[in-house]
């Protein structure tokens, strides 16, 4: 059933501030850092930041999980006279790219004209993102999860891969080969934060902070922000650059998956997927498209065997063959042809979380804007269709369908 | 900067580091936890099992709910090996594991297992509940090989 709304939104701009590690962008405040992303989002659209009257938010609009922005404080600051539209998806990151539908929804129903999703992060010593579980008391749900010592989404995620190891059996050298083309895709980016080249060696060197995972596969920990700008198509016709049409989008998951690793409950073949395959099929309803139609996927990769599973709930290949698939270097941009090697498909042509950044999935946005409009730095040829995702994570996970007009 | 396979003995992490919160669902499970008793909430109603304990049986919608014996035995079906004790960052082999309790079906328990070298943990192995104690009086149970006496 082709969605009633698709092709009737775009994104039109997309904005960010230079990336610091973990820590490093203070004395910038998190309203500095959002409202330098929104400015440069509005800059960008060709619009003026008192145009934006929607705010649509993922992470419960919570800023990386540590610190708290809201649209109050925002629309002080920034001058925007009135909001028609603030609400945000719940739980985290899983929601980044189905915020794109949230704007899409406020758009559609003429709550607002010009939305606007932001992310910014900012983590201070004393209040670490990936020690998020480990630093609060364990509350009733997950005192029966944290006093086993999986006390970060990292160890949660590692007995994931184990499963998916023993079902499928999964090379772990294929985790590093995820590893190493986000690696490679980062090279040529001046504002990427890990660029040196990765061979199998260094990956192997990396210590293992959760068997099966390495240091190597835990994404990186960035201060920044970037925001990105959604309006209806005829406001995008007067925007400065061409429209990214939001093609399809869904956000949320089975129960199946429900509460993810932090409940540990999923049957199989749940428990050893990314929890993505509810909204794939969302998605692919929608469209009528399949995996074979996109021409560059950006996965969200915050640990890095959740991009194979990622392949196999969207079918890139199939359940158990994401393995096979990683190894035959299918996930990198080929120089050669411009697609992806091998005849498969280009995944994280920014270098993703792994290498880029970590702004909660917003870099992924970005880059999917800038594939199609044809200014990315590792451009995918005749890139016509960019798939973006949120998550994996306790619902909502996200999928987003964005398409060259 | 332990290469995998030499890990050695795998470890409880210690007790009196850690604490649970409890309430009105999920205090039943603890309260017998203390007597060293393992059980899992059933649905009074359907009799299907669902942890950890919630207000509605997810099946059959009913609050009813009973909280029978189980064996104490069950299988790993899934774990993960940390060499750093996370509450104080030294060196520590602990591995968290995945169980399916036998008597159970559905539930999962998540603790450590001790008694065996961490690389000899694997998906499948039969367990039986250790308790430990904790912060406040509390107990949890983990695991040990079934192959120990």
């Amino acid at each position: 059933m082709a969605w009633v709304n698709s092709d009737t939104c775009a994104i039109v701009g997309i904005g960010a501030t230079e990336f610091f590690p973990r820590g490093k962008s203070w004395p910038r405040t998190i309203n500095e850092l959002a409202g330098e992303a929104i400015l440069a989002a509005c800059e960008d659209a060709g619009i003026g930041v008192r145009d934006i009257d929607g705010f649509a938010y993922y992470a419960g609009a919570t800023a990386g999980y540590v610190d708290k922005f809201d649209t109050g404080s925002l629309m002080e600051t920034l001058g925007m006279p009135a909001v028609s539209f603030t609400a945000a998806l719940t739980s985290g990151g899983g929601g980044s790219a189905g915020a794109i539908g949230l704007a899409t929804a406020a758009l559609k129903n003429e709550d607002c004209r010009y939305a606007v999703t932001v992310m910014a992060c900012q983590q201070m010593p004393h209040a670490r993102l990936g020690a998020v579980f480990g630093a609060m008391k364990p509350d009733p749900e997950l005192s029966f999860l944290q006093p086993s010592g999986l006390v970060g989404p990292g160890h949660l995620v590692s007995v994931l891969t184990r499963r998916h190891m023993h079902l499928y059996g999964t090379d772990p050298a294929a985790l590093g080969e995820i590893v190493m083309a986000s690696r490679q895709h980062a090279s040529n980016r001046s504002n990427a934060m890990r660029r040196t080249p990765l061979s199998r060696e260094d990956y192997e060197a990396s210590v293992m902070l959760a068997e099966p995972l390495r240091r190597l596969d835990f994404c990186l920990e960035t201060d920044g922000a970037v925001a990105v700008i959604t309006t209806t198509i005829d406001r995008a016709k007067d925007c400065r650059h061409p429209p990214a049409l939001v093609h399809g989008v869904a956000h949320g998951a089975s129960r199946a998956w429900g509460r993810a690793f932090s409940w540990m409950g999923m049957p199989d073949p749940e428990f050893a997927s990314s929890g993505h395959r509810f909204t794939a099929d969302r998605l692919w309803d929608q469209t009528g498209l399949s995996a074979r139609d996109v021409d560059v996927a950006l996965l969200y990769d915050h640990f890095s065997p959740m991009v194979l599973m990622q392949l196999e709930d969207y079918g890139f290949c199939v359940q158990g063959e994401g393995s096979d698939f990683v190894l035959s270097g299918r996930t990198r941009l080929d120089p050669a042809t411009g697609r992806g090697a091998n005849g498969g498909i280009a995944v994280n042509t920014h270098g993703g979380h792994l290498s880029d950044a970590y702004i909660v999935g917003m870099t992924h946005l970005v880059e999917a804007v800038e594939q199609l409009r044809g200014t990315a730095i590792n451009q995918v040829r005749d890139c016509n269709l960019a798939l973006v995702t949120g998550g994996p994570a306790p619902v909502p996970v996200s999928s987003l369908l964005l398409r060259r007009a | 900067m332990t290469a995998a396979g030499t890990y050695g003995p795998a470890r409880f992490l210690p007790g009196d580091q850690i604490a649970i919160s409890t309430n009105p669902d999920t205090e039943p499970f603890w309260s017998a936890a203390k007597d060293e008793r393992l059980t899992a909430c059933q649905c009074g109603a359907c009799g299907r099992f669902r942890m950890p304990p919630s207000p509605f049986c997810p099946y059959c919608s009913s609050r009813d709910k009973q909280w029978p014996e189980l064996p104490g035995t069950g299988a790993v079906f899934s774990y993960a090996i940390c060499s750093r004790n996370p509450a104080t960052g030294a060196d520590f082999v602990y591995v968290p594991v995945v169980v399916e309790p036998d008597g159970a079906p559905g539930v999962r328990l998540i603790g450590n297992i001790a008694g065996c070298d961490a690389e000899d943990v694997h998906i499948g192995m039969p367990v039986k509940v250790a308790w430990t104690d904790i912060q406040d009086g509390w107990k949890i149970p983990n695991f040990m090989p079934q192959s120990l006496a």
